[in-house]
């Protein structure tokens, strides 16, 4: 199945088949009629770009940018090439929702790219996807080919004098590239290292071109608001935080996988459909979007509601929509652990503070795990954060810091249970019991 | 250098970008030649850089950077474990452990007849299906369990 629940499916309504991929099977969808409609009427660039901002679509990649107003920065009557990259180098752990877009609905994605291009006045696109979906990069590809034979994208769309070429780049393994700016210096073959900004990518993008950067489920949504109006796209949300998204919930849950629910719903209602906590468990805290947002306790997060301003106001971010449930058998330090372990390995090493903090933060966290943490490395830890946060090229070093700033406000208790008796709070084999690895009935 | 198949490969990708934009290919065309050679050795990255027309310390640059190039031999079956937070807590760790022990190596390590190495891997953006990993940069195995490691370990040849 593609998906394991809905309420009001927009972006994954129809699904249900095991050819929904297929050009024919989006086309009875009723695919491609947005496309066929802006071009047919020749709907003028702006009126789209005044649609999308009326639907209050906000960045879905993570950093949850007006879309419309994204778009309304291209020079788009200035001569010369200018780009449309589509983001699917999906790597913010937690998150795996374009991972299934790309596998189940790629059409929507094509269709959103070939109007967005439109809009903007792109004439070349690439999709930027993650390096360790090889099917689904190959996958692309061959909707790419479908869509472009059946004269969707290329020369001269539909009959019309809109031009727009596709292609997919397939990534390598490097978490910064879903970087904006580093992403564009990967696909001209470089290090994935971001860059100063400004300029912006609008102004100076791909090969020194105007370029927008756009996320998968973010171009997605676009034939969707085309069809329904940007109104409609906006009343399926709640104000401020139009429409539906994709959450994926991933750790301690009966049920982990995608779900697309109207902006707004309260987490505790998608826990329900998520199948509750593993085990019946109690639940301890929720990583409400990808790794870089705070922590939140359970009680806290049992009642907020699932759009930007709620998970803001719980103190944390939506960000991707990736929902990290973890339950009592979870070591906070360790879990910490492993986030600084990731921060470390992935930073690109271009600006000291995160280069070296990142560093710094393991050290520290992983002797505080592993029984020879110092009574003042909590104090330590405490100030790091501050050294890294802001004073870095990119958002990578602020999502390094805030991790260990959330965990040790709201579990700070366990990190000096660790300091003192040189072990976890919770006993290694309730973690253990915890993973399920040992006792999962295997899938046939 | 390449067999013909290879470079009519990384030809395909070099005619996506632009006249002139050869090295955006480079990502791509070392991924076919390490398909093709096992492994990155220093003279096939210099050879596909000069393919595409650009320095060698460029191309130097790009496969030490990204995390699928392997830059030494490595076994016939690469197999890259996910332990970060989502699949940890659905047991990754666990199933690193278990793939160790069963093979009698440890991380970065190759088994003595050179059928395995193992690898520790970062978010492979599939979190529902933890624990997950990846055969040789290809192949994604899902829902990690004692049972399914020793299927897929039985398979692979």
């Amino acid at each position: 199945m593609a998906i394991l629940g809905s309420i009001n499916p927009i972006l994954t309504a129809g699904l249900d088949g095991d050819r929904t991929w297929r050009l024919a099977d989006y086309v009875a969808r009723g695919g491609y009629t947005a496309l066929r409609r802006v071009l047919g009427e020749r709907i003028p660039p702006n009126e789209i770009i005044a649609e999308v901002k009326k639907s209050v679509l906000r960045g879905r990649g993570g950093a949850g940018f007006p879309t419309g107003l994204k778009w309304s920065f291209m020079p788009r009557t200035l001569p010369g090439d200018k780009y449309l990259v589509c983001n699917s180098d999906e790597g913010e752990p937690g998150t795996f929702k374009d991972r299934d877009l790309l596998r189940y609905n790629p059409h929507a994605v094509i269709e959103g790219m070939v109007i967005a291009g439109y809009a903007i006045g792109a004439t070349r696109g690439y999709n930027y996807i993650h390096g360790e979906i090889w099917e689904l990069y190959q996958r692309f590809e061959e909707a790419i080919a479908e869509a472009r034979a059946a004269g969707f994208v290329g020369q001269n769309i539909l009959g019309s004098d809109h031009s727009f070429e596709l292609y997919a780049h397939h990534g390598y393994g490097a978490y910064i590239c879903g970087e904006e700016t580093a992403l564009l210096e990967s696909i001209e073959g470089k290090k994935g290292q971001p860059r100063f900004k400004p300029p912006f990518p609008a102004s100076f993008g791909l090969y020194g071109q105007p370029t927008t950067i756009n996320n998968t489920e973010t171009l997605a949504s676009v034939p969707f608001i085309m069809n329904m109006g940007g109104d409609a796209y906006l009343a399926a949300g709640k104000p401020g935080n139009g429409g539906p998204k994709l959450f994926s919930v991933s750790g301690h849950v009966n049920r982990p996988g995608n779900y697309e629910l109207p902006m707004g719903t309260p987490f505790a209602t998608l826990l329900e459909m998520a199948g509750g906590v593993r085990g019946g468990r109690k639940l301890k805290a929720v990583i409400p979007g990808g790794v870089s947002a705070p922590v939140v306790p359970g009680d806290v997060m049992m009642e907020a509601t699932l759009d930007y301003d709620g998970v803001s106001k719980a103190g944390s971010m939506l960000g991707s929509g990736a929902v990290i449930v973890m339950d009592e058998t979870t070591c906070m330090v360790k879990a910490l652990e492993r986030l600084a372990f990731f921060y470390h390995e992935e930073s690109c090493g271009q600006c000291t503070p995160c280069r070296e903090g990142t560093g710094w933060l393991y050290k520290i966290i992983h002797r505080i795990e592993n029984g020879r943490g110092r009574p003042e490395d909590l104090d330590l830890l405490g100030s790091l954060p501050g050294n890294i946060s802001g004073r870095t090229i990119c958002a990578f070093g602020d999502a390094a810091a805030a991790p260990v700033q959330s965990f040790l406000k709201h579990f700070r208790d366990e990190f000096a249970y660790h300091i003192e008796h040189g072990r976890c709070l919770v006993p290694v084999e309730v973690q253990r019991a915890g993973s399920s690895f040992f006792t999962a009935p295997a899938e046939g | 250098m390449l067999t013909p198949e290879s470079l009519a490969r990384i030809d395909r990708e070099i005619a996506k970008y632009p006249e002139g934009q050869r090295q955006s290919a480079v990502m791509s065309a070392l991924a076919i030649a390490q398909e093709e050679k096992g492994f990155l050795a220093h003279e096939t990255i210099e050879y596909v850089a000069h393919y595409l027309g650009m320095k060698p310390i460029a191309a130097l640059e790009v496969a030490t950077f990204y995390n699928m190039y392997d830059l030494k031999p490595v076994g016939r079956h690469k197999l890259t474990v996910c332990t970060n937070l989502p699949c940890m807590l659905s047991g990754g760790v666990h199933a690193l452990e278990y793939l160790q022990e069963k093979l009698g190596i440890g991380l970065d390590e190759t088994t003595p007849d050179g059928k395995y190495t193992l690898k520790q891997g970062e978010c492979m953006g599939a979190c529902g299906d933890a624990p997950v990993l990846l055969v040789n940069n290809r192949r994604m195995c899902c829902k990690m369990t004692p049972e399914a490691i020793d299927a897929m370990l039985a398979e692979l040849t």
